[in-house]
C-alpha cells in the first residue's frame, strides 16, 4: 500500500522518539478508538524550547509516521515556531500519502496544539 | 521476494486449469451464442455445458442458473428483482447486519424505495438466530436474505433452519412468498451446497472466489420463482439478463465449479487443518489475542483474529513489507473511519474490532506459509505494542 514511499515507510518501521515521558511539560491526547488513532505526544520545554519530544500512537502506518515526523520537526523550535507547523509541513516530509490519509497529519497537529497549551496553561 | 498470499477471501488466482480451459474462446471459439451459424452454435454449447456444471455444483438445474457479472451483480438482481416483481404496496425484507455491502447497499436503495428492512442482529459468534426470522416474519414479508457464511470472520448461517421456518411460515398461511435468498459468495466451491436442503429460492455466487476468473457470476433462481429481468435488451438468460454472454468467463466459471466439485471433501479437510492449526498459534502466542466468530460453525479457511492494543492496518502494511497478503476489519483501511459493521455486530469494543487481522487460506496454501506468516507476525505486534498508548494486560 505504501510501498511507493519510502520516507513514510521508514519512519513507520523505525518511528523517532517513541516512548512515554514522565512528568512532561506538555501532553496532548487525541483521537479515540472508535476511529482507530490515539495519539500522546509529551513535550519538554526549557527556555521556551522544545528540547524533548515523545510519543505513542495507536493507529495505521501512516498515524504513526505522521506523529514520528512531528517529533522531528519541534524538537529544537521555540513554542512560536512550533505554532507555525500544520499538517502541511508534516505532509512535505512524510511525502505522497493516500487521500483517505490526511488526517493522520491533521490528527499529529491536533496533538501539537493540544500539548502546547498544556504546556501554557501549566506555565500560568 | 516471494510472496505468501493468504487473501483467498477478497479473490483467487485462477486455477491455470481453469485458464486452459478458457484459452480457446479467448481466441478461435469467438461466435455470439445468440448467432445461428456454426460459430455460434460452438459457443452457446460452450456455456451450456458450463451452465450444467454450475448447476451440478450446488445441486441445481441447469435452467435455475442465470449467468451474471458477479456476486455483487446476482445479489442486486436477487433483492430488486424480486422486489420489482410485486405491485406497489408496503412491503418488508429481513437481512441480517453482517451482510456484504452488495446486499446492505441494495436494501437501502429499496428502503428509499419505501421497502421496509429489517436488519437481524447477530450473537458473539457472529450467527443469526433463526427464531429472530420466525418473529419477524409478517404477511408484507415478500423475501428473506441471510448470507450463507460471512466473508470478515467467517461464521455459517443456520440457512438450513431458517428456510424450514419460511417454509412453515408459506404452508400455514398459504402463501407463494416470502422467497429465501442466500449470498452464497464465501460458500459456494468451498462447503456442499445443495439448494434444496437448504430450503432457498435464490442464491448468488462468484465465480473469482472459487478460483475462476473475474467479472462472471451466478444467480441461481429455483424454477417457478418470478423475478424482474435486471438488464433489459435481448433475449440472453431467458429474458432475464440481457447482455451478450462473457463466453470465455462463463466457460471458466463451469471449470472451477467443475474441480471445486471434484476436491470439495479433501479441500475443506485439507484446509481446516490448516486453518486451526493458525488459529491455535496465533492464540498461543500473542497474548491478548481473541477469535471473531463461531470457532467450529466456521469457513474451512477463514481465520479472524483481534489483537489488542494495535490497529488491523498498522499490523495489515508491515505484514505486506515482510511479503504476506492479508485484510483487515479496521476501517482505517477504508475512507470511513468506523471498523467494520461486522466486527461491531459481533459487539465488540472498537479498538477490539480495529484490531483485527483476517487471513483466509486456499488451494495453493501451505503449510510452510502458516508457520512463515506467524514467525513473521511476532515481532511485528511487539514492536507495534511498543509505539501504541493503549495497554495491553
Amino acid at each position: 500500500m505504501f510501498e511507493q514511499n519510502p520516507q513514510l515507510i521508514d519512519h513507520f518501521l523505525h518511528p523517532r522518539n517513541v516512548g512515554k515521558m514522565e512528568n512532561p511539560d506538555g501532553l496532548g491526547h487525541v483521537g479515540n478508538p472508535m476511529c482507530g488513532d490515539v495519539m500522546d505526544l509529551y513535550i519538554r520545554v526549557k527556555d521556551n524550547k522544545i528540547i524533548e519530544a515523545k510519543f505513542q500512537t495507536y493507529g495505521c502506518a501512516a498515524a504513526v509516521a505522521s506523529t514520528s515526523v512531528l517529533t522531528e520537526l519541534i524538537i529544537g523550535k521555540t513554542i512560536e515556531e512550533a505554532l507555525e507547523i500544520s499538517h502541511k509541513k508534516i505532509l512535505d516530509v512524510l511525502g505522497q500519502v493516500p487521500a483517505n490519509k490526511n488526517h493522520c497529519t491533521f490528527l499529529a497537529e491536533q496533538a501539537l496544539k493540544l500539548a502546547i497549551e498544556d504546556f501554557q496553561k501549566k506555565q500560568k | 521476494m516471494r510472496r505468501i498470499y493468504l487473501d483467498y477471501a477478497a479473490t483467487t488466482p485462477i486455477d491455470p486449469r481453469v485458464l486452459k480451459t478458457m484459452t480457446p474462446y479467448l481466441r478461435s471459439v469467438f461466435g455470439n451464442p445468440s448467432s445461428l451459424h456454426y460459430e455460434g452454435i460452438q459457443a452457446k454449447n460452450a456455456i451450456e455445458q458450463a451452465r450444467q456444471k454450475v448447476a451440478q455444483l450446488i445441486a441445481a438445474k441447469p435452467e435455475e442458473i442465470i449467468f451474471t457479472s458477479g456476486g455483487t451483480e446476482s445479489n442486486n438482481f436477487a433483492l430488486k428483482g424480486i422486489f420489482y416483481q410485486f405491485p406497489r404496496g408496503e412491503y418488508q425484507i429481513i437481512t441480517s447486519s453482517i451482510e456484504h455491502h452488495a446486499i446492505l447497499e441494495p436494501c437501502k436503495f429499496l428502503e428509499s424505495l419505501g421497502c421496509k428492512v429489517i436488519y437481524l442482529p447477530v450473537d458473539k459468534d457472529g450467527l443469526v438466530n433463526p427464531e429472530d426470522v420466525r418473529k419477524n416474519l409478517t404477511s408484507q414479508t415478500i423475501l428473506v436474505s441471510i448470507m450463507h457464511a460471512n466473508n470478515e470472520m467467517g461464521a455459517i448461517q443456520p440457512i438450513e433452519e431458517i428456510g424450514k421456518i419460511i417454509s412453515e411460515f408459506k404452508q400455514k398461511n398459504n402463501k407463494s412468498y416470502p422467497y429465501f435468498h442466500t449470498d452464497a459468495v464465501q460458500t459456494a466451491g468451498h462447503l456442499p451446497i445443495n439448494v434444496n436442503d437448504l430450503g432457498v429460492d435464490l442464491l448468488s455466487m462468484s465465480a473469482h472466489k472459487l478460483y475462476g476468473p473475474k467479472g462472471i457470476g451466478a444467480l441461481y433462481l429455483k424454477k417457478g420463482v418470478k423475478i424482474k429481468p435486471f438488464m433489459h435488451g435481448g433475449e440472453q438468460e431467458n429474458n432475464l439478463r440481457a447482455s451478450t454472454e462473457n463466453v470465455p468467463a462463463i466457460v471458466g466459471f463451469g471449470k472451477a465449479a467443475e474441480l471445486a466439485k471434484e476436491n470439495l471433501e479433501k479441500e475443506m479437510k485439507y484446509l481446516t487443518g490448516l486453518r486451526d492449526d493458525l488459529i491455535n498459534q496465533l492464540l498461543n502466542k500473542i497474548k491478548n489475542s481473541q477469535l471473531n466468530g463461531h470457532s467450529v460453525k466456521r469457513l474451512p479457511n477463514n481465520i479472524n483474529v483481534s489483537i489488542g492494543g494495535i490497529e488491523g492496518e498498522a499490523m495489515l502494511v508491515s505484514l505486506d513489507l515482510k511479503g504476506i497478503a492479508c485484510s483487515t476489519g479496521s476501517a482505517c483501511s477504508s475512507n470511513i473511519l468506523k471498523p467494520s459493521h461486522v466486527m461491531m455486530a459481533l459487539g465488540l469494543e472498537p479498538e477490539i474490532a480495529h484490531g483485527s487481522l483476517r487471513f483466509t487460506l486456499g488451494r495453493f496454501t501451505r503449510k510452510s506459509e502458516i508457520d512463515l506468516t506467524v514467525k513473521n507476525l511476532l515481532p511485528i505486534v511487539e514492536r507495534l505494542r511498543k509505539i501504541s498508548p493503549l495497554k495491553v494486560i
